[in-house]
């Protein structure tokens, strides 16, 4: 085995694309419990840990460049006012010792559907940036980066640099379904991020179908019945009702199956729930 | 490959560590510091916490060659040279410690938390310490032990 | 809180005015030091000049033939010194507690996944794992027997030749049919208990080192250094005296060290290769190298007159004790004779039997048999206060057993039977906080996971009472040995205590010092570490090492007390019956005496002495008789937040009452309540090693999941100490019963804030919200 540990960007494109099945590892968090596992054992390791520019965050007209090796400890700590949901979901993964080290690229590079940054960045439209020696950056939206369980739009020279997003302009709420109250992986997982200036509602499912999900109908819906009935003007929230259909919309936008965490129809059930119960907390909190 | 880094304190150098092992490995086996535990391996109960270059981590998800260079502690570096750190000695005395062998991880995560927070609620120790798994005391013990070490850290400070 | 002994009924014997840190205080442990330092040397700390790494190639298969094992591969790489089969068993090839029909390696056929096959031994873990891999074992799989039922039909596949009963028992006592026809009320119900995992934090280790006469030194994680060894001896074909073993440091064991993991294996590498031999599992290899706890399906029907009493009580439990014996007879006796809870029931039938299966092999558990039995039997007990209308603890007051009751097995309880008085001190609790807390969302259900801010939470209070057996049963010739050796070091007396009782993290080591202190007056007390050079110990296991070690400490202790005072009295020329140790000498009452010191300066004085308690005796017909040697009983009060909607729980709050017996240590007894209350809430809402067909599907504590420091509230107990009548001091065995009612009291508590029936543990999610449920009925409440 090969630990190749670029110190620049550029000598970690150049790793990658000499090397493409090298496997990148930033907080070790997933990598490394395959390889105690003896799950996998790559032929080379890419460390990532070491390149000072995925480890910065800016503010650049009025969007975020968050880079990929930004900790959930430091989204809690520095982007918590401004990515809402994210640092909601961020607060719920692990432990903090999983928050210390983990980073939001490396919930990326897993793909995982269990993940829990994907759901806030799929609500709150993020835009992923991607690079390669060859071909330079490219931007790929966080919908169409998901391909297939553990599977992501990367080519196998491709390295993630960093996730665009606007700061938060209206509620932005996460939840999540596990049967212990603490450093559990989800049994199914949602967000939900209001726009009030673009007059939109975002969704993001996890751990409810063979990638993260969103629930275009349930956004639309919602967002509809918002703008005809003028409760974005108003800041009333809409009946109990309509929140009670957008949790079903959610919930039929899931593709879930039956596995050790939960059943398909549990997770139907809790988005339907959970659909519901955040959407009524973000157009509360933004009003 | 060859890795360097210090270990509490103490430069460490050891070689034909394998590209694909832990930091936790590394300590236990090549260093001679089993003092962090090897419990899961997968980050799910603390007990190989340790400081790496001053965050709080599981030394068991960190790959050997990611602490090239890197200042690390470990509950063997803990103690005070004239005895047990207060928090050591506070976990021993209210009974916190039964078989032991989450409690090195407990120490050090408690000893982030004091640092960080020095008079925590009681949510906030269990906050803090979720990533921590005992089995065998029920954690009621754990935060009495905590609430006495940051008393009496306080109480150094006050004295200091 | 926590209540003061009874007055009288407390009867710690000294000789002295309590000697700082004896028996009854609140003493820390000597380990204690080293373990919050990280110097303390667990068995997979140990490490040896030339020591080889051992891994275990294990059964892809619950159920398989196998057709050929293929070594060559493995032995090729340059790293690995041995690959060993079944072939190279010295003995016996097969072990087990009860029966030895656990295959050291498996030979022909594996009956579950994770049954070890081969043994690799290299030069570091990685290469031992990579020779592994090249280890080719080919299966011709067999359909695997799953389910316990369908394992006890007639025409069910075999696990074992002789058909798939691993242990049955069947009790019976008056005429249930004729007392059915008495009852004004009758109340059915199905049980089911999830597989638990001891799930203790150091996983299976050792250390085994080759000796020059051909024997082996092995350093372990275990519970009974005795059963080992006899174990080993036959399967590696040494006498006792070739093997010399010792507890290396225990990472928790809660039963899942009484079986064999590494011992026989790591010493066979050993043997084979000359070199010392370290084999520690992963967590994963956890899961399938210990046995579990037994998953059962209890089918109940109570019957009760219109003012409550119970008038007779059927049962069946049926429990999955997977492919090999382990403790299973044992379990099996234990979850019959706690079957009807601690309630007077004259007209009872009640069925306990274990099945192979090809699922995880089962064994002890804390609690074994009566955490089973007592989910069930409390569960009915509020079933039946339901269909009585009657406040679940008047009902339970009303039955509780008391001095004279016998229980299923037709013992009779002797003193003290405090069921009335934990029903009466459950009662008297102040009431739950209020609901709703401070709004914190660490204490909503679901935590940090932000699922609710108050909607669907519901709040549930559930009570439950339990008990078990103490210590070995049925005719088992239980003791304990313990040396005790006082001796002049610097000018002090120094006492040793010397026994093989594995010291698992329940602070046995502390009372035995505390022990030694109070019946020899010395202070400085060093504990030996546990080896078999000095004789049986038993079990660190049935809540009995207290009472048995503690009692063989006690009784060497006076023995060399004893002696002392002989060699004082020959000195002096005084009569031995008029002079006392006090205070470091032995005296005459008029105060002529000599020092302590002196009398061992030259000659330490030693003794070995055996305890055994009480005799018991194998159950007879029907399942009645004098089976076991003492009871103890717990109780706990669960509140329990409960998110109708999703799901989801919150314990807010557990009290444990419960009586302990005379108190040798208060700190170590509180210890084992909080810790045994916390392993039953895991049971209750999260704790299941999930098998589908054979499979483990949550070998990971990703997936199996233990309760976090924010699943588990504060605990609190109220604790009586009630004094034994034949044990050292007054002690009661106390380990176990706090593990057995905490779980169905916090069903209780989740069936009361939901309406739902939740017959089954770890309760799911899916259970609260039911399939189907309409929702908004949950909701709008």
């Amino acid at each position: 085995m090969e630990f190749l540990q670029p110190s620049t960007w550029e000598e970690a494109l150049a790793a990658k694309a000499a090397f493409p099945d090298a496997v990148p590892i930033q907080g070790g968090t997933d990598v490394m419990v395959e390889m105690n596992f003896d799950r996998r054992r790559p032929d080379v390791l890419l460390d990532l840990g070491r390149v000072r520019e995925l480890a910065d965050w800016a503010s650049d007209a009025g969007s975020l460049r968050v880079g990929a090796g930004v900790t959930y400890a430091r989204v809690i700590a520095e982007l918590g006012a401004m990515l809402p949901g994210l640092a909601l979901a961020a607060r719920t993964v692990g432990s903090p010792q999983i928050r210390n080290r983990g980073t939001v690229g490396g919930n990326l590079g897993a793909a995982s559907p269990a993940g829990d940054s994907h759901p806030p960045l799929l609500a709150a439209g993020a835009v992923y940036e991607v690079a390669s020696a060859a071909r330079g950056a490219r931007r790929i939206p966080a919908h169409e980066f998901y391909l297939g369980p553990k599977r992501n739009a990367l080519e196998p020279d491709e390295l993630i640099a960093a996730i665009y997003l606007a700061p938060a302009a209206g509620g932005q709420q996460f939840a999540k379904v596990g049967t212990r109250n603490a450093m559990v992986i989800a049994a199914c997982s949602f967000a939900v991020a209001v726009d009030r200036s673009a007059r939109t509602i975002g969704t993001g499912i996890g751990s409810a179908g063979p990638t993260p999900l969103q629930a275009p109908d349930a956004e639309r819906y919602l967002a509809g019945v918002i703008t005809d009935e003028g409760l974005w003007e108003s800041g009333r929230l809409p009946d109990e009702a309509v929140l009670e259909r957008f949790g079903a919309l959610v919930a039929d936008a899931a593709r879930p199956i039956d596995d050790v965490r939960a059943t398909a129809s549990y997770r139907r059930h809790a988005l339907t729930v959970m659909g519901r119960r955040t959407a009524t907390w973000a157009l509360r909190d933004g009003r | 490959m060859r890795l360097k880094c210090t270990v509490n304190g103490e430069a460490q150098e050891v070689d034909g560590v394998w590209e694909g092992e832990s930091l936790l490995y590394v300590l236990r086996e090549r260093m001679a510091l089993p003092g962090s535990k090897n419990a899961c391996e997968q980050g799910e109960c603390g007990s190989c916490s340790v400081y790496l270059n001053g965050n709080l981590v599981c030394s068991c998800l960190v790959a050997a060659g990611q602490a090239e260079g890197a200042d690390i502690t470990t509950v063997e570096g803990l103690a005070r040279e004239d005895g047990l750190h207060p928090i050591q000695r506070a976990f021993v005395e209210a009974g916190a410690v039964q078989c032991g062998f989450c409690t090195p991880g407990f120490v050090v995560a408690t000893h982030d938390l004091l640092r960080r927070n020095a008079d925590p609620s009681e949510m906030e120790i269990r906050e803090a310490l979720a990533g921590n798994l005992c089995r065998c005391t029920g954690y009621t013990k754990i935060v009495d032990a905590v609430r006495l070490a940051a008393e009496r850290l306080e109480l150094e400070r006050r004295q200091a | 809180m926590r209540g003061a002994g009874q007055d009288g009924r407390t009867a710690v014997r000294t000789l002295f005015e309590r000697p700082a840190l004896g028996v009854g205080e609140r003493v820390v442990r000597q380990d204690g030091d080293l373990k919050v330092k990280g110097e303390f040397a667990f068995s997979s700390d140990l490490w040896m000049e030339g020591m080889l790494w051992g891994v275990t190639v294990r059964s892809s298969h619950p159920h398989a033939r196998i057709t050929s094992i293929e070594t060559g591969a493995a032995l090729a790489l340059a790293s690995v010194h041995a690959v060993l089969t079944h072939e190279d068993v010295p003995g016996r090839k097969t072990y087990g507690i009860k029966r030895a029909d656990q295959p050291v390696l498996a030979s022909d056929r594996v009956r579950y996944q994770g049954e070890p096959v081969a043994l690799v031994v290299a030069d570091s873990p990685e290469a031992a794992r990579r020779g592994a891999r090249k280890v080719e074992v080919s299966y011709e799989p067999l359909d695997p027997v799953v389910d316990p039922e369908l394992a006890l039909m007639p025409d069910a596949p075999r696990v074992h030749d002789q058909g798939n009963v691993t242990a049955s028992l069947h009790i019976r006592r008056g005429d249930v049919v004729a007392a059915a026809g008495a009852a004004d009320v009758i109340v059915e119900g199905e049980y089911e208990i999830g597989m638990q995992d001891q799930a203790f934090l150091g996983p299976e280790s050792g250390l085994a080192v080759p000796t020059p006469d051909g024997g082996v030194e092995l350093y372990v994680a275990t519970q009974n250094l005795y059963f080992d060894l006899d174990q080993m001896c036959e399967s590696l074909a040494l006498t006792r005296d070739q093997i010399r073993m010792t507890v290396a440091g225990v990472g928790g064991a809660f039963g899942g060290r009484e079986d064999l993991s590494v011992q026989i294996h790591a010493c066979m590498l050993a043997l084979h290769t000359g070199r010392p031999v370290k084999m520690v599992y992963s967590r994963e290899e956890s899961f399938y190298g210990h046995v579990h706890r037994h998953p059962g399906r209890l089918r109940y029907e109570h019957g009760a007159t219109r003012d409550g009493r119970l008038v007779y009580v059927r049962a069946r439990l049926l429990l999955d004790g997977g492919p090999y014996t382990s403790s299973s007879p044992s379990v099996c006796l234990n979850a019959g004779s706690t079957a009807v809870g601690p309630y007077r029931c004259d007209d009872i039938d009640v069925e306990s039997i274990v099945a192979f299966t090809n699922n995880p092999p089962c064994g002890a558990m804390r609690g074994f048999g009566a955490v089973q039995a007592c989910f069930a039997h409390e569960a009915q007990m509020d079933r039946l206060a339901a269909a009585l209308d009657l406040d679940p603890i008047e009902l339970r007051r009303r039955n509780a057993v008391e001095v004279g009751s016998a229980v299923a097995t037709g013992q009779q309880l002797e003193a003290p039977v405090p069921v009335r008085e934990l029903l009466e001190r459950l009662e008297r609790l102040p009431p739950p906080a209020a609901a709703g807390g401070d709004g914190d969302l660490l204490l909503l259900p679901g935590g940090t996971s932000n699922t609710t801010h108050g909607e669907g939470v519901r709040r549930g209070v559930g009570y439950a009472v339990g008990f078990k057996n103490v210590g070995f049963s049925a005719g088992f010739d239980d003791y304990s040995t313990a040396r005790v050796r006082v001796s002049a070091v610097h000018d002090q007396p120094l006492v040793e205590v010397h026994t093989s009782a594995a010291e698992v993290g329940q602070g046995g080591i502390v009372i035995h010092a505390q022990i030694a202190r109070t019946e020899l007056g010395v202070a400085d007390v060093m504990v030996l570490p546990a080896d078999t050079d000095v004789g049986d110990s038993g079990s660190t296991s049935a809540s009995r090492q207290s009472w048995l070690t503690g009692g063989a400490v006690q009784a060497a202790c006076i023995a060399v007390r004893e002696e002392l005072i002989r060699r004082a009295a020959g000195r002096l020329g005084e009569p031995e019956d008029e002079m006392r140790l006090v205070e470091g000498r032995v005296e005459t009452a008029s105060g002529l005496g000599i020092e302590l010191v002196e009398l061992v300066a030259a000659d330490p004085a030693v003794a070995v002495r055996e305890y055994r308690p009480r005799r018991t005796e194998p159950l007879g017909p029907d399942g009645q008789g004098h089976a076991h040697m003492a009871f103890s009983f717990a109780a706990h009060r669960a509140v329990v937040d409960v998110d109708v909607e999703l799901g989801l729980a919150r314990v807010v709050e557990l009290v444990a009452v419960l009586d302990v017996g005379t108190m040798l240590n208060p700190l170590a007894v509180e210890g084992q309540i909080e810790g045994g209350t916390a392993q039953g809430l895991g049971l209750a809402l999260m704790e299941e090693v999930k098998v589908n067909g054979g499979i483990v599907a949550n070998p990971s504590f990703t997936d199996y999941l233990v309760p976090t420091i924010l699943d588990v509230p504060r605990i609190d107990s109220e604790i009586l100490e009630l004094a034994q009548p034949d044990s050292p001091y007054g002690l009661n065995g106390m380990a176990e019963a706090p593990s057995i009612s905490s779980t169905p009291a916090i069903v209780a508590a989740l069936r009361a804030a939901t309406g739902r029936p939740l017959t089954r543990v770890p309760v799911q999610p899916t259970d609260i919200v039911a399939a189907g449920a309409a929702i908004h009925d949950l909701g709008a409440a």
